[in-house]
């Protein structure tokens, strides 16, 4: 009988002091579950979940300050796996964030633009070129579409063009499935 | 020379009816000169290539149109001789429907060639003849169109065991190997013996059905000529896919690639004939890849293989073999592989092995649908040892990690499992759908990867100026010292500073001179209005901006 609560007994301490020595042997630097979650997020940094990027908004889910339901870029598909991972409940996005839209890069319209270079500084992932007075432009391979360029822009210039389908972007459908009548299988 | 051998066997596969007869009666013709080719630049896996030409160039048959993007890509080049009247987007041969950029070229009925010189590609470097074949546009005929400059790559250690030559050509209807191997066997080995010395094999295996004994004799005889040893014809039992790449190296040599390897990490590498003929052609002959062999069959009078230019119009392709009237669809590639045009004007490229005329009586509409009963006939019929129906099940339902722990892109989209399946499920439909969606995903991922490391940089610049500035600040003047600290402080939110101010007098200045201009180009009907007048033009303009506000969201949601 006490042999065998020693033996468990020393199994024990064994297991316990070679998970400390892991634990502190393998520490992730850097809090794992904000990275979790930022690796989620679209990483637009357009702001409209109410923090200023997306890694603030991950450190404020991961503390539990705000909802799973604030990114509209992400859409509902980002909701899923943010529900997933923390093992919360689905929600829809919540509309006083915004709604899920198409993507979409900023184009500048070159002829109207007076190089003030203020969307230079809007823009969170200086994806945009251009000196003082100069015709600025937007290299759209590395827009992530956040919308933050448009408002400063004192002449208006830049719109948001929708990315087109191409051979390259294309996807195939889902297969549909035909509703068949009984009879018609029987037949 | 054929010699007896051990074959090993792949497991699963069927045995479909294979329509090969009709196409193989009379020899390979050249297709009637088209009135006009459209040639896409984008013809092969990789980058697509940058156009070379413009609207009136006048160009030479083999001149370069497109030039290779990058080392991943391929160029392209013009298949006959005549003027390029435009640069555009044009329907492409893509069951998508959707347009790309396209040369169009009006034929000026010589078919002048440009100055062909042969390629001492014993003399050159290995990464200067792969340069060669990248810019002759060679790429797999097989129909997967891989570059073949980066699969012609002896690997790791320098040389490889054995080169694979797939002549196997395992999908209905489709004879357009079968005929090469018939009618140009010599040309085709020496470009094999081009491939087996870049690539230091030390044998060449040519692996054909057994359903076509003229081909083996054909490739046999040739291989006799060269009175090289290394290369061996082997006739491999018919059985689809035998002619996929994984396939046909298990059957001939044995190895089983695991998932995640390539095959050149066990010493192998496998080419479609058809490309070994396109290398001979390229160096010994200096002509890029401007055409190839097609199997018209199907729903037509007289099926039989064409050599084809590239951008010539399947419609004017099909036409003299008579399709018949009930002809309702045109697929490119086999029954089996194929995919669906969205119509019969799209042009022939390099990925067309076959335009397989389709109607309704050939290929009846497929029964509906049932639910999975979880039989396992389609995992014993899959070639590549996957389990369809757990991948079909989790493809259906979105869960595409689940998918892919399946091993969906081992799939080769052969069709054996949806063609043995009693519930009659499109199954490959579902790994198609899916395989897109991860790789959507994936795009997206990389692209949120690399904003997040800008949107990071950004931050620490923005950092590091401030902390800049402030430092130049404090190292001016002692007193500048206390404005150091105030900037400091006044950097932590937004302020204006005096540039800043200066910046913005300046915008106010340009929007000044905007207005002037706008207003000097005002219409000479609004100059003299009554107040009333105005005020009622201003009331409408009011309203169309509003208008244009509420608009907007919806626009973009159309969109
Ligand atoms: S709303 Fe914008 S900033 Fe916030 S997490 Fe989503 S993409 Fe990032
Ligand atoms: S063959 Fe069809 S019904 Fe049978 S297990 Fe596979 S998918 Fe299901
Ligand atoms: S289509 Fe894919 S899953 Fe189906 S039999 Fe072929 S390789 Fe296997």
């Amino acid at each position: 009988m006490f042999d065998a609560l020693f033996v468990m007994a020393l199994g024990a301490i064994v297991l316990g002091a070679a998970l400390g020595y892991a634990a502190v042997r393998f520490r992730v630097e850097g809090d794992p579950l904000v990275e979790k979650i930022d690796a989620i997020l679209p990483q637009t940094q357009c702001g409209q979940c109410g923090f200023p990027g997306c890694k603030p908004y991950a450190q404020a889910v991961a503390k539990g300050e705000a909802e799973i339901n604030q990114c509209p870029p992400g859409g509902e598909e980002g909701i899923h796996k943010l529900a997933d991972l923390l093992g919360r409940e689905f929600k829809p996005l919540s509309a006083e964030h915004g709604i899920e839209k198409p993507k979409a890069v900023a184009l500048i319209d070159e002829q109207t633009c007076i190089g003030c270079t203020l969307c230079i500084q809007a823009c969170p992932v200086d994806a945009i070129v251009g000196a003082a007075k100069q015709m600025h432009t937007v290299i759209a391979g590395q827009c992530t579409g956040c919308e933050l360029c448009l408002p400063p822009c004192p002449v208006n210039c830049i719109s948001m063009e929708p990315i087109p389908e191409s051979v390259e972007n294309w996807k195939w459908k889902y297969p549909v499935i035909k509703l068949v009548a009984a009879q018609e299988v029987a037949r | 020379m054929s010699a007896l051998r051990q074959l090993f066997r792949f497991n699963g596969g069927v045995k479909p009816a294979y329509h090969k007869e009709a196409s193989t009666t009379l020899p390979i013709a050249v297709a009637p000169a088209p009135t006009r080719l459209v040639i896409p630049l984008h013809q092969s896996i990789g980058g697509p290539p940058r156009p070379l030409v413009t609207t009136g160039d006048r160009v030479l048959k083999g001149q370069r149109i497109g030039g290779a993007d990058g080392n991943v890509s391929s160029a392209v080049h013009a298949s006959t001789s005549g003027t390029v009247l435009g640069v555009e987007m044009r329907l492409m041969p893509h069951t998508s429907g959707l347009s790309a950029l396209c040369v169009v070229i009006e034929p000026d009925g010589r078919d002048e060639w440009m100055e062909r010189q042969p390629f001492d590609f014993h003399a050159a470097t290995p990464t200067a003849t792969r340069d060669y074949l990248r810019d002759a546009g060679v790429v797999g005929l097989g129909g997967a169109v891989f570059p073949s400059h980066l699969k012609l790559n002896a690997g790791k250690q320098g040389k490889l065991d054995t080169l694979v030559l797939n002549g196997a050509e395992c999908e209905p209807f489709i004879t357009c190997d079968d005929a090469l191997m018939r009618e140009r066997a010599d040309a085709l080995l020496k470009g094999a013996a081009i491939m087996r010395d870049m690539l230091a094999a030390t044998r060449v295996l040519v692996g054909i059905e057994d359903n076509k004994p003229e081909a083996i004799a054909a490739m046999e005889a040739a291989a006799a000529r060269t009175g090289d040893d290394s290369i061996q014809v082997v006739a491999v039992p018919t059985r689809y896919p035998a002619g996929g790449a994984k396939q046909l190296i298990r059957v001939l040599t044995g190895i089983e690639v695991p998932h995640g390897e390539r095959s050149t990490d066990h010493g192998v590498q496998c080419f479609n004939v058809g490309t070994a003929h396109a290398i001979y052609e390229a160096i010994a002959l200096g002509q890029p890849l401007i055409s190839r062999i097609i199997t018209v069959a199907g729903n037509v009078g007289q099926a039989r293989n064409y050599e084809v230019l590239f951008g010539t119009s399947m419609r004017d392709l099909i036409a003299p073999c008579a399709p018949l009237p009930d002809t309702d669809r045109i697929i490119m590639g086999g029954p089996m592989m194929g995919f669906l045009m969205p119509g019969d004007d799209v042009p022939v490229v390099k990925a067309t092995n076959c335009v397989l005329v389709g109607s309704r009586a050939l290929f009846p509409p497929p029964p509906p649908e049932m639910p999975c009963i979880r039989c396992g006939e389609c995992a014993k019929a899959c070639p590549a040892d996957l389990q369809p129906f757990e991948m079909y099940w989790f493809s259906r339902a979105r869960m595409f990690g689940k998918a892919q722990e399946y091993h969906l892109f081992d799939c080769i989209e052969c069709g054996c499992c949806a063609y043995v399946c009693p519930s009659r499920i499109p199954l490959v439909d579902y790994y198609r759908f899916a395989k897109s969606e991860i790789w959507a995903r994936e795009v997206d991922k990389e692209a949120a990867d690399q904003a997040r490391e800008r949107y990071e940089f950004r931050l620490l610049r923005e950092e590091r100026e401030k902390q800049e500035k402030a430092a130049k600040l404090a190292a001016k003047t002692a007193a500048g010292r206390e404005k150091a600290a105030a900037a400091l402080a006044e950097a932590e939110k937004p302020a204006r500073t005096p540039e800043e101010e200066a910046k913005h007098a300046l915008i106010a200045a340009a929007l000044e001179r905007a207005k002037a201009q706008k207003a000097q180009v005002q219409p000479e009907n609004t100059g003299d209005l009554s107040p009333e007048q105005q005020a009622e033009i201003a009331a409408i303009e009011a309203r169309r901006a509003e208008i244009r506000e509420q608009a907007k969201p919806h626009l973009r949601q159309d969109d």
